[in-house]
């Protein structure tokens, strides 16, 4: 089993005129994800690689029925993106775009869990949700990630993932899913969904958490790992030398008034019984290491 | 993006808030023309992106033009907290009764926004959280509800502040959540928030750090964008569109991805280095990407060695390998180059650096035994 996506997800892409949408939404049917259509009022009627546009989320649901949609529009455009999606019925929203203020994301996020409470939102500013061999949507490079489990990866920066699925992959060890939840201030989607899905899913036996400097996330998934978690995990968290009051590439990666350390996140999550390395590949060998005692 | 007190209150201003008159000015003279323009007595303040600036000598209060020169003189060239003041900013001086502090921010974890309200102001927040935990009133605000009148009296009154500062602080800190969520600000700050002799609530200091990524619907931002306090390796970088942050050490790093680059910078120091820079390419890692990061890292003084830390997902490996052989061709480096490249394609890519390697480029297999080398070279 995977969480969140499985072979049979419909995927409307959001964007799939523009440049990134059109190319990522290609290499995602190439691998085998169900493409089923793409949204652009003014381009209504044309196809994309063979994939129908429609002008809007809505009428594509009603034509395919995609339950799941992509974001590739840019910054400007992703508040009504998002709410689109949601309205049209869609329950797995993800949302690749870099550079959404986070006032955007603050809004939408609340008004999702109000009105939307049953819609996943993943990112913005994330690698997208890849279930190896059934379902990839994003950016993630498909062939980079053996199917199969027992591992299930939760992320938060995208090349450190790539990392980690490669690393698997290389010792033999298949993944189950592998969600990226993006490095903004206000993800969507949070460590605890995806550990709480993980923890349910009888496939995965074992989760890797990669995280990094900033907010509380970790600490707070640390708690939830404490209390509910039966199942092995390691990790790793990036940033340990950040200097405080930067933001290190993600708009989130910011250590700010002594809060949000990889120290402080490092400590919290081996009070919890995660397996911490020090740099992503003794996190890998960590969770070799796991894998070979289930 | 973090702004000068002068650009805080001029924001602040904007919103209908009440701020003191003043001039920012950047030399003596300046500085007393401005205060016969105002009329003394002025406060002197030092404009830099630091706190503590009153018990660093950077705040000092004027009563005639003479004063003016002295205490310009004196704060100009002070160096507060790593930071040289290079502007001040001379405003009509308050008649202060009580000082408060007030704030909103993001509150991550409970993804609202957070207000904070306290009648104990002119400190640093975080020493009345430590030391009189009760005396700071928080509100959640959602950020679909924004903030109501009704909430923020009840707010207010929370915080125990006499009678006289309520309607005047309900006001401004209707306004203080509008410039909060319409400005994009990350934080708004107002420390101290006075209660004048003559019972008005005043705006006396303003701390404002804006969102970066909604410039494109304040095209205005770009006047903030421009006084952003940067050495000459960010400057640079910045100017390119690199994300890039000096560090103090002599190991330059490239990497692709902010997880990556951030990860690239904790290994050097794990095996004993330091790094240089943190500075991440992103996804794409191409020729021209490559050699404008190259240029700046080159530029850096302080560099010894350079270690590029590359992993290949949907970007090939060969692609990457043939953008650093491109740069290379195009930027002259001064450093020794460790190349770690591994994901799609690497093998590729490293069959093509290898006619390429030598003393001043050398290729390592993983990412731990590049940051060895890299830090070797750099002694």
């Amino acid at each position: 089993m995977s969480i969140f996506v499985d072979e049979n997800t419909k995927v409307v892409y959001q964007g799939l005129t523009g440049s990134q949408g059109s190319y990522y939404g290609r290499l995602n049917a190439e691998y085998g994800t169900q493409v089923v259509a793409g949204t652009n009022p003014k381009r209504a009627g044309i196809e994309v690689n063979g994939v129908p546009i429609f002008a809007t989320v809505a009428e594509a649901v009603e034509a395919t029925g995609a339950t799941a949609s992509c974001i590739f529009i840019p910054a400007p455009g992703v508040k009504g993106a998002v709410m689109e999606a949601a309205e049209a019925g869609i329950e797995l929203i993800v949302a690749i775009t870099e550079g959404v203020p986070a006032h955007d994301e603050a809004w939408f996020f609340n008004q999702l869990k109000r009105n939307h409470p049953d819609v996943q939102l993943l990112g913005p500013n994330c690698p997208g949700i890849i279930s190896p061999g059934k379902c990839n949507i994003g950016i993630t490079a498909g062939h980079i990630a053996k199917a199969g489990g027992p591992v299930g990866i939760v992320s938060r920066s995208g090349t450190l993932t790539y990392q980690a699925l490669y690393e698997l992959k290389q010792k033999g060890i298949g993944v189950t899913t592998c969600v990226g939840i993006g490095g903004d201030p206000v993800p969507g989607t949070s460590f605890i969904d995806c550990l709480s899905a993980f923890e349910a899913d009888p496939e995965t036996k074992a989760v890797m958490m990669i995280g990094e400097i900033g907010g509380s996330a970790e600490e707070e998934a640390a708690e939830f790992i404490k209390n509910n978690m039966s199942k092995p995990i390691s990790s790793y968290i990036a940033g340990v030398t950040a200097p405080p009051g930067k933001k290190m590439g993600h708009a989130g990666a910011i250590v700010s008034g002594g809060k949000g350390t990889a120290a402080a996140k490092m400590a919290a999550l081996a009070d919890a019984g995660v397996k911490v390395g020090n740099n992503p590949t003794e996190a890998g060998e960590l969770m070799a290491e796991i894998v070979a005692g289930l | 993006m973090d702004l000068f007190e002068h650009q805080g209150k001029e924001f602040f201003a904007q919103y209908g808030m009440p701020v003191s008159a003043g001039e920012a000015v950047f030399s003596v003279d300046e500085a007393v023309a401005a205060a016969g323009r105002l009329g003394t007595p002025v406060m002197v303040k030092a404009q830099v992106h630091a706190g503590g600036r009153g018990k660093a000598g950077g705040v000092k209060f004027a009563a005639d033009i003479d004063a003016v020169r002295e205490h310009a003189g004196n704060i100009l060239g002070l160096d507060i907290k790593g930071h040289i003041v290079k502007r001040l900013w001379i405003e009509e001086a308050s008649d202060i009764a009580e000082e408060y502090y007030a704030s909103f921010t993001l509150d991550r974890s409970a993804k609202t926004h957070l207000g904070m309200l306290s009648k104990e102001g002119g400190i640093e927040i975080e020493t009345v959280a430590v030391e009189n935990p009760d005396a700071i009133a928080k509100i959640w605000v959602d950020p679909v509800d924004g903030l109501t009148e009704a909430a923020c009296r009840q707010w207010v009154l929370e915080a125990e502040l006499p009678e006289a500062a309520i309607e005047g602080t309900i006001d401004i800190l209707l306004k203080l959540y509008i410039a909060y969520t319409e400005g994009d600000a990350d934080m708004v700050e107002i420390n101290p928030l006075i209660l004048t002799s003559a019972g008005k609530v005043h705006v006396l200091d303003a701390k404002v750090t804006l969102d970066a990524n909604s410039e494109y619907r304040h095209p205005d931002y770009q006047q903030y964008d421009e006084t952003q306090v940067r050495d000459e390796r960010e400057a640079a970088a910045h100017a390119h569109g690199l994300q890039y942050v000096g560090l103090d050490g002599t190991v330059g790093v490239i990497a692709n991805g902010a997880g990556l680059a951030m990860s690239t910078v904790d290994v050097v120091n794990q095996v004993g280095g330091r790094a240089a820079n943190f500075l991440d390419i992103g996804g794409g890692a191409n020729a021209d990407l490559m050699s404008a990061a190259l240029q700046v890292i080159n530029n850096d003084p302080s560099v010894k060695s350079i270690f590029i830390n590359i992993f290949g997902g949907i970007t090939r490996g060969d692609v990457v390998a043939e953008g650093i052989i491109e740069s290379m061709k195009r930027v002259k480096i001064d450093s020794p180059i460790v190349i770690r490249l591994d994901g799609t394609n690497a093998e590729d890519g490293r069959r093509l650096l290898e006619p390429e390697l030598g003393d001043d480029l050398v290729l390592e297999d993983t990412m731990l035994s590049a940051a060895r080398r890299a830090v070797e070279l750099a002694k």
